[in-house]
C-alpha cells in the first residue's frame, strides 16, 4: 500500500499529465478552451475568477518553492525555519483563504446561477470536486498544525521525499510519519494533477504569455493544400496544424 | 510600397428594404448551431437604434476598438497586452447574453401532447439558454421599423452624441436644429436600415486583443478568421471588436466570427448576404492597399480625418507604378485586373459615395456604405416639391429628415462635408437619369455642381441602379490553376468510384451517408451554371418558355 501510495502514484500521476497533455494536444486542440461562462454571468465571476486564480496561482508558487527547493538553500541566504514558516504561514494562508473563497464562490456562482448550472459538464464536477478537496485539505492539514511559534515541518520530510522521486529512487519511508491530512492531501493533489488534462484545467498550459511579444496584428497565409471548405476530419485523425 | 489584396464590400443603403433576408440565409449558412443560437454574422439594425447588441456603439462602455496613447500611438482601448494579460481571469466588458437577447425556442410539446380540452393548448416560451421558461422581453430585432422608439429611441448612442454636441453650442442656431430634428414623434421620425457584417477591418483591433494568437487577417485576401484549434476561450476579442462582430459560442467555448463566406469567395462566389441580398445592394470586389501606411494613417490626430486617411492607404489599380509593386509582392495578375474592375473601388475611391462605418474606431473597416437619400426625395415630395429636382434636392439635403448630423456621426466621425457630398452625387444622379429617361438634355451644370460629369455620372448610375451581377461581383478565385477541383469540392477528393455501389464497393457516396435511401444525385458544375445564368440573365432562359 505504501508504495502504490507514495512509490507508484506520483509516477501514475505524471505520466497521466504528460501523455494526456499529448495526447490532447493532438487529438483535441479544438476542446482546449477555458469555457467561458461569463457571457451568462458577469457580475459574481469578476470577483470570484480573478480571486481564485491569483489565490491558486500564488498557492501553485509556494507548492514550488517548498517542495523543490530544500531547506540548505533557504539556509544559506540566511532564511531559518521560524521565519520560513511565518512567511508559508502568513503568505500560504493568505493564498490559500483567497483561493478557497474565490472556488466556493466560483461554485456558488456555478450552482445557483441557471445558466451556468445548465453548462456544467459531469467532467465539470469531478473537476470541481477534487480541486476543492484539494484546496480544502491542504488548508486544513496546514492550519491544524500549525502555530505561529511552529508548525509541522515537511521540509524535513515531503519536500525530500518529492525530490526523491525526480531520482528514480522514491524515499517512501520519509512519508511514514506524515500526518494522516497531509498525507490525503497529497494523494488528493496527485489526482488532480492526473485529472488536469482530461478536465477544462488544461486551459492553464495555454497561459498566453507570448501574446507580450507578437505583433499586434497576425497575417496567415492560406494554406497551400487547402482552398475552399476543409473535408471533415476523422475523430481520431490527427488535427493538421 | 507594400501593397495587399482585400476583399471589401460597399452597401448602397439606399436600396435596403430591410426584409433581414441576408441575416437569416447567413443565420442558416452559418449560426443555426448549439451555443450559436443569439449569434448574427449578419444583422440589419434599424437606425436610429440601438443596434446589436444593445448600445455598442458605446464604447466608453464597451472599450472597443483603438484610441491614442498621450504619444499620439495607437493603443487598444481596453489597454495593453500587459494589463490584459492580468486581468484575463475575467472580462467585465464582455457583453453578456441579455445585452444582446436570450434567445427562445418554444414548448411544441405542449401543443400535440395537450388532452382533448375546452381550452387551446399554448407553447410557451422556453429560453435556449437554461432551458426554463422565459418572458419574451428582448431579442434581436425588437426595435425594428422604430418599434417602441418613444421608448428606447433615446438610448441609440449616436442620438445622444448628436444632442450632446448640440447642446453644447447651443447658441449655435443650425446645431439646435439638429437636436430638434432627431425626434421620435411619428410625424417627425427618419429610419434607415443599416445591415452590418465583419468589417475585416485593416487594423483589426479583434485580431490584436486575441492573446493566443488565434485569430489572423489572411495574407491573400484580407479575410480576418478564428482559428477554431488555437482559440483558448480568453473572450479578449469580443472586448476588443467595436462592432461586437466576434461572438462567444458558448457551447464549445471558442470564439467565432463572420468568415466572408471564404469557402465561396475563394471559388469566386459572392457571400451569401449578398447573394440573396433582396435589394441587390451589396458589392464586392478588390482593393489594393498598401500595409505599410495602415499604421500611420490609423493614427491620425483627428478623427474626422480618418476617413480622408484610409481613402490615402487604398493604391489605383490603373496606375502602372502600383501594378508593378502588386506583381513584386505576389499579388497574382487576376486579383490586379480584377481590382481595376473593383467596384468596391469605383465607388469608394473613384466617385467618392461611399463611406466608412465609424472611422473613429481606427480599425480601417473594410465594408463601405453609401449613405441613403431616398427618404430626401419622399420628404420633399410630400411637401409637394418636385422629388427629383437637382436645386431642391439639393437645398434639401442640409434640412432633411435623416439628419446630416447623425448619419455623420456614423460614417465619418461627425463631419457633415463627406455625407453631404455623397448625397449631393446621388441627388444629382437622379436629377440628370431623369433627364435622360424624358429624353431631354440633361443639364450639364448639375454634374459639374457635384464635380462629375455626364458620362461619369451614367456610369456611376449604371453601377448603382442597373447593378448587373457581374458589375456587382467582381471577385477572382484563389486559384486559377486549381479552379475546377475547387468547383467540385462538394465532392470529396477520393477516388469518384470509390463508393458503395460504385466499382470501387468501399465507404461512404460523395455525399456522405444517404441514410438507407438510394444515392443522391450529384449537383455538377454545368448545373450550377446553368442555374446561376438563369438568375442573372435578363431573358428567360429558352427552355423554361417551351415548359409553360
Ligand atoms: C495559468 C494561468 C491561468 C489562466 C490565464 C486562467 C484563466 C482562466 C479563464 C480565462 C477562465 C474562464 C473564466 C470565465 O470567464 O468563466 C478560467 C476558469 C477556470 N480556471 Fe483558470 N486560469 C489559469 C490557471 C488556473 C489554475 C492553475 C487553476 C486551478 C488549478 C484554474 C482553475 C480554473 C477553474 C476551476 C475555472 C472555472 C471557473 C468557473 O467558471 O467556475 N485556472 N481560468
Ligand atoms: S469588425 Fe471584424 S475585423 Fe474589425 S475588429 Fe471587428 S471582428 Fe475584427
Ligand atoms: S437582404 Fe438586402 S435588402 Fe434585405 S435586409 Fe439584407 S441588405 Fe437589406
Amino acid at each position: 500500500m505504501k508504495t502504490l501510495l507514495w512509490g507508484a502514484l506520483p509516477y501514475i500521476a505524471v505520466v497521466l499529465l504528460v501523455a494526456g497533455t499529448i495526447w490532447r494536444f493532438r487529438y483535441d486542440k479544438f476542446g482546449w478552451t477555458t469555457r467561458s461562462s461569463q457571457v451568462y454571468e458577469s457580475r459574481l465571476l469578476n470577483v470570484a475568477s480573478p480571486m481564485f486564480h491569483y489565490g491558486i496561482l500564488f498557492v501553485v508558487v509556494g507548492h514550488v518553492m517548498g517542495l523543490f527547493v530544500p531547506e540548505r538553500w533557504t539556509d544559506n541566504v540566511g532564511l531559518n525555519e521560524h521565519t520560513y514558516h511565518l512567511l508559508s504561514l502568513y503568505g500560504g494562508t493568505a493564498a490559500g483563504v483567497l483561493a478557497v473563497l474565490g472556488i466556493l464562490m466560483l461554485l456558488y456562482r456555478r450552482r445557483t446561477n441557471a445558466p451556468v448550472f445548465k453548462a456544467t459538464t459531469a467532467n465539470d464536477k469531478v473537476m470541481y470536486l477534487v480541486l476543492l478537496a484539494a484546496i480544502v485539505l491542504g488548508m486544513w492539514a496546514k492550519l491544524a498544525h500549525s502555530s505561529v511559534s511552529e508548525g509541522y515541518d515537511y521540509r524535513q520530510t515531503i519536500a525530500p521525499w518529492v525530490r526523491s522521486l525526480f531520482t528514480l529512487q522514491p524515499d517512501i519511508d520519509r512519508m511514514a510519519g506524515v500526518p494522516l491530512l497531509y498525507r490525503i492531501h497529497a494523494v488528493v493533489g496527485l489526482l488532480l494533477i492526473a485529472l488536469v488534462p482530461f478536465t477544462r484545467l488544461i486551459h492553464m498550459f495555454s497561459a498566453p504569455v507570448q501574446y507580450l511579444f507578437r505583433p499586434y496584428v497576425v497575417y496567415r497565409s492560406r494554406d497551400e493544400g487547402q482552398l475552399g471548405a476543409r473535408p471533415e476530419r476523422r475523430g481520431w485523425e490527427k488535427s493538421k496544424l | 510600397m507594400r501593397p495587399m489584396a482585400q476583399i471589401a464590400m460597399v452597401m448602397n443603403l439606399d436600396k435596403c428594404i430591410g426584409c433581414h433576408t441576408c441575416s437569416v440565409t447567413c443565420k442558416q449558412a452559418w449560426t443555426n448551431r448549439n451555443g450559436m443560437e443569439y449569434v448574427w454574422f449578419n444583422n440589419v439594425e434599424t437606425r436610429p437604434g440601438q443596434g446589436y447588441p444593445r448600445r455598442y456603439e458605446d464604447q466608453e462602455k464597451w472599450r472597443g476598438g483603438w484610441e491614442l496613447n498621450r504619444r499620439g500611438a495607437l493603443k487598444l482601448k481596453n489597454g495593453g497586452r500587459i494589463k490584459s494579460l492580468l486581468s484575463i481571469f475575467s472580462n467585465p466588458k464582455l457583453p453578456e447574453i441579455k445585452d444582446y437577447y436570450e434567445p427562445w425556442t418554444y414548448d411544441y410539446k405542449n401543443l400535440t401532447d395537450a388532452p382533448l380540452g375546452d381550452d387551446y393548448p399554448v407553447a410557451e416560451p422556453r429560453s435556449l439558454i437554461d432551458g426554463k421558461p422565459m418572458k419574451v422581453e428582448w431579442s434581436s430585432n425588437w426595435d425594428d421599423n422604430l418599434g417602441g422608439a418613444p421608448e428606447y429611441g433615446d438610448l441609440d448612442p449616436m442620438v445622444e452624441k448628436v444632442r450632446r454636441q448640440a447642446r453644447q453650442a447651443e447658441a449655435d442656431e443650425q446645431a439646435r436644429q439638429a437636436a430638434d430634428k432627431v425626434k421620435f414623434a411619428f410625424e417627425q421620425t427618419f429610419m434607415f436600415y443599416l445591415p452590418r457584417i465583419c468589417e475585416h477591418c485593416l487594423n483589426p483591433s479583434c485580431v490584436s486583443s486575441c492573446p493566443s494568437g488565434a485569430m489572423y487577417k489572411r495574407a491573400e485576401d484580407g479575410i480576418v478568421l478564428v482559428d477554431q484549434d488555437g482559440c483558448r476561450g480568453w473572450r479578449k476579442c469580443v472586448t476588443g471588436c467595436p462592432y461586437k462582430k466576434v461572438y462567444f459560442n458558448h457551447a464549445t467555448g471558442k470564439a467565432e466570427k463572420c468568415t466572408l463566406c471564404y469557402p465561396r469567395v475563394e471559388v469566386g462566389l459572392p457571400t451569401v448576404c449578398s447573394e440573396t441580398c433582396v435589394g441587390r445592394l451589396r458589392y464586392l470586389g478588390v482593393i489594393l492597399y498598401d500595409a505599410d501606411k495602415v499604421t500611420e494613417a490609423a493614427s491620425t490626430q483627428d478623427e474626422q480625418a480618418l476617413y480622408e486617411a484610409q481613402l490615402g492607404v487604398f493604391l489605383d489599380p490603373e496606375d502602372a507604378g502600383v501594378r508593378q509593386a502588386a506583381e513584386r509582392a505576389g499579388i497574382p495578375y487576376d486579383w490586379v485586373e480584377a481590382a481595376r474592375r473593383s467596384p468596391v473601388h469605383a465607388l469608394i475611391s473613384k466617385y467618392k459615395v461611399a463611406l466608412p462605418l465609424h472611422p473613429e474606431y481606427r480599425t480601417m473597416p473594410m465594408v463601405w456604405y453609401i449613405p441613403p437619400l431616398s427618404p430626401v426625395v419622399d420628404a420633399l415630395t410630400e411637401t409637394g416639391h418636385d422629388g427629383e429636382d437637382a436645386d431642391n434636392l439639393f437645398g434639401a439635403i442640409d434640412t432633411l429628415r435623416i439628419p446630416l448630423e447623425y448619419l455623420a456621426e456614423i460614417f465619418t466621425a461627425g463631419d457633415v462635408g463627406p455625407v453631404r457630398s455623397s448625397l449631393t452625387k446621388l441627388a444629382a444622379m437622379r436629377a440628370h437619369m431623369r433627364a435622360v429617361n424624358l429624353g431631354e438634355r440633361p443639364d450639364r451644370a448639375i454634374a459639374e455642381a457635384v464635380g462629375m460629369d455626364g458620362p461619369g455620372i451614367e456610369e456611376m448610375y449604371r453601377l448603382l441602379a442597373v447593378a448587373k451581377y457581374e458589375d456587382r461581383y467582381v471577385i477572382p478565385t484563389a486559384a486559377v490553376g486549381d479552379a475546377r477541383r475547387l468547383e467540385e469540392s462538394a465532392v470529396p477528393d477520393t477516388c469518384s468510384l470509390d463508393h458503395a455501389d460504385g466499382p470501387g464497393m468501399g465507404g461512404d457516396g460523395p455525399f456522405g451517408q444517404d441514410s438507407g435511401g438510394k444515392q443522391l444525385p450529384l449537383v455538377t458544375i454545368e448545373n450550377f451554371h446553368a442555374a446561376r445564368k438563369r438568375q442573372t440573365s435578363d431573358e428567360e432562359p429558352d427552355d423554361v418558355r417551351e415548359q409553360q
